[in-house]
Parts: structure tokens; C-alpha cells; sequence
């Protein structure tokens, strides 16, 4: 048991000697952006139909139409909330996103 | 000519459409890896297929920011020739550079097959050789080549003749049947309002030489081909 806590020891020195940068980087998040992605109403999506039609076939009642999209989690490093607002909504037109056939919100928490 | 094709991260139609430049076309042709900034001495672009960056996101959501898209987007508002083909087609439309998207199959099926194909417009630089009414026979592999775009947008392409390519059947009769991906209005590859960016994404690379069953596509390079030369005549 001594001898294994020793391993772990030595290896959390060594990862700290060979990384101190993302350490660092991992103990200053404060913040996490929470982003969803969904194909836009007009465009096709025949993932969502298709889960639909399983619903259905499984025998739940009620099912209307279903949606299939993306789930994105951020971690953040430092607390300036507003300006993370700006640049995550910036990211997810430029790249998380397609504006063209996909729409998104995202959370900050 | 110099023909430059793109490779990125598991591109992976890059060594047939260099094979069918220089082997089968006689031209001169190179890779560049994507992580290049510069176009110099380059006349048309071949941005081949493949799963560039794995599809991760989208497919070509990625690669359209790698360095070299920026002198590719230089090279095209300069007037320079680019071809999208397949995966080519969907970075090419990530990056802005074509309207509209291409999205999941409506089948949800990898779809991998010969097609048929009617050419919309026969006066771009990718088109000026097929003769008008042929119907070409090429293959086309991919997942995500549903074509989608708004109204709007899809209407603008018509009036301007950008249409440059739907799905038909051997009859060149636009089919429900015929369109294997679902593509609004059949379409198989469009081009920009200035007509010197194209992207379609059936595969002419794959059917440009009689031993793998149609010749069909080598009628694009060789538009291609023929254009440059003519922009050179005219330059000189």
C-alpha cells in the first residue's frame, strides 16, 4: 500500500515538473459554457425523424417531432463572464456552428 | 498547367485526382498540405475528398481554417480556379467560399454507387467541355451530401446559371429516385456568382480512365484545362 502511494507521489511530481502550464490552466477554471446545437426547423433531419419513429414503434404515446443536435461543454479560465458571452457567441457562429442550417444557445455557469 | 491539391489531415481522393492530372492529362500537378500559407505559382486548386479531420463538428468545419484556406480565398477573389470535390465541396461551402450546406443523407445511408449526372450550365470552367445534353456516369461515396439551402438562395443559383450539376436518371430525367442523398432540387455541385469556385460531390477523379468503368469525369479536368488555357491566351 506504502509502496503504491509512493508511486503515485513520485508521479504527480513528475507530472508537475513536466506540467506546470495545464495545471495551472485546470485549477483556474472558473466558469463552464454550456452550448447546444440544433438543426435549424426548415432543414431536414432525418436523425430526429428516425428516433421519432422508434419512439413510436416502442409504443410512447404523445411523441411529436424530435430534434437531434449537439452538446458542447467548455471549461473557462478566469471570471470575466461578459466578455466569455461575447467571444463564446462569436465561436459558435464561426466554427461550433453552421448558421446555415443550424441554430444554437449556450449558457454560462 | 499547375495544379495544386490540397491535403489535409485524412484527405484521402489526393493521390487519384494527382494521378489523373498528371498521368491520364499530361498536366503538371502537386501536393500542398494544408498547414502551407502560400498559392504561388499555382493556376487551379483541387481540394480532393476524404474526412478531413475526421468530419469532427461538421464535415469541413475544421479544415476550413487551416492556414492554406486563406491564400485559397485570396486565389479565388483573385479570379483563380478552385474545384471542391466530395469532401472539397463541403469545406468549400464551410468556409463561405459556395452558398449553402451539405448535411446527413436523408437515407442516413453511406451511399456509394455510380450516378448520373446533367450539366446545367456548359459555358463555366468546369463544364465548357461537356457536350451540352450528355449525361456523365461518375461515382459518388459519402454520408453527408444532402444539399441544402434556403429558397432564396436556391432560386439565386438558378437565374445564375450556378447550377452546374444535378442528379438524374440514365434518361437525364430529374427522379426522386435518382437523387441518392436527397439534395434539394437533385443538386450535385453548384458554383459561385463569379463562376470560378465549383464544388460538386460526385467523384470525376474516380472516372477518368476506361479501366475503372467511365471516362465521364475526365470532361471536367479537361474544361478546366482548356479555360486556363484560353485565360492564358487571352493574358498573353
Amino acid at each position: 500500500m506504502a509502496r503504491t502511494n509512493q508511486k503515485k507521489l513520485a508521479r504527480s511530481a513528475v507530472f508537475t515538473q513536466h506540467h506546470p502550464v495545464p495545471r495551472g490552466v485546470v485549477r483556474a477554471v472558473a466558469m463552464k459554457a454550456r452550448i447546444i446545437v440544433t438543426p435549424k426547423k426548415a432543414v431536414l433531419d432525418p436523425q430526429g425523424k428516425s428516433v421519432q419513429n422508434a419512439l413510436e414503434h416502442m409504443g410512447y404515446q404523445g411523441i411529436g417531432a424530435v430534434h437531434v443536435g449537439k452538446y458542447l461543454e467548455i471549461e473557462l479560465a478566469g471570471a470575466d463572464r461578459e466578455s466569455w458571452r461575447k467571444q463564446i457567441d462569436e465561436a459558435c457562429h464561426k466554427i461550433l456552428s453552421n448558421p446555415v442550417i443550424e441554430d444554437y444557445k449556450f449558457e454560462i455557469e | 498547367m499547375n495544379f495544386a491539391v490540397l491535403q489535409f489531415p485524412a484527405s484521402n481522393c489526393d493521390q487519384d485526382a494527382l494521378h489523373v492530372l498528371k498521368d491520364v492529362l499530361g498536366q503538371s500537378a502537386r501536393f500542398i498540405w494544408h498547414k502551407e500559407n502560400s498559392l504561388a505559382g499555382i493556376d487551379a486548386v483541387i481540394i480532393p475528398g476524404g474526412f478531413s479531420y475526421g468530419d469532427y463538428l461538421r464535415t469541413g468545419a475544421i479544415a476550413r481554417f487551416s492556414p492554406i484556406m486563406e491564400a485559397v480565398r485570396t486565389f479565388a477573389a483573385n479570379g483563380g480556379p478552385v474545384l471542391g470535390i466530395c469532401n472539397g465541396f463541403q469545406i468549400l461551402c464551410e468556409a463561405g467560399l459556395l452558398p449553402g450546406a451539405l448535411i446527413r443523407n436523408r437515407s442516413l445511408q453511406f451511399r456509394c454507387e455510380h450516378v448520373f449526372i446533367k450539366t446545367g450550365n456548359n459555358d463555366s470552367p468546369f463544364t465548357n467541355k461537356i457536350p451540352p445534353g450528355k449525361i456523365l456516369r461518375v461515382p459518388i461515396a459519402h454520408g453527408e451530401g444532402c444539399y441544402f439551402a434556403e429558397d432564396a438562395t436556391l432560386e439565386n443559383l438558378k437565374s445564375n446559371g450556378q447550377i452546374l450539376w444535378q442528379y438524374t436518371d440514365a434518361k437525364g430525367e430529374l427522379t426522386g429516385p435518382a437523387n441518392p442523398n436527397g439534395s434539394l432540387w437533385n443538386i450535385a455541385g453548384i458554383g459561385n456568382e463569379a463562376g470560378n469556385v465549383a464544388g460538386l460531390m460526385p467523384h470525376p477523379e474516380r472516372a477518368s480512365e476506361a479501366i475503372l468503368g467511365s471516362t465521364d469525369g475526365r470532361l471536367i479536368f479537361e474544361s478546366l484545362i482548356f479555360w486556363l488555357e484560353n485565360k492564358m491566351a487571352r493574358a498573353a
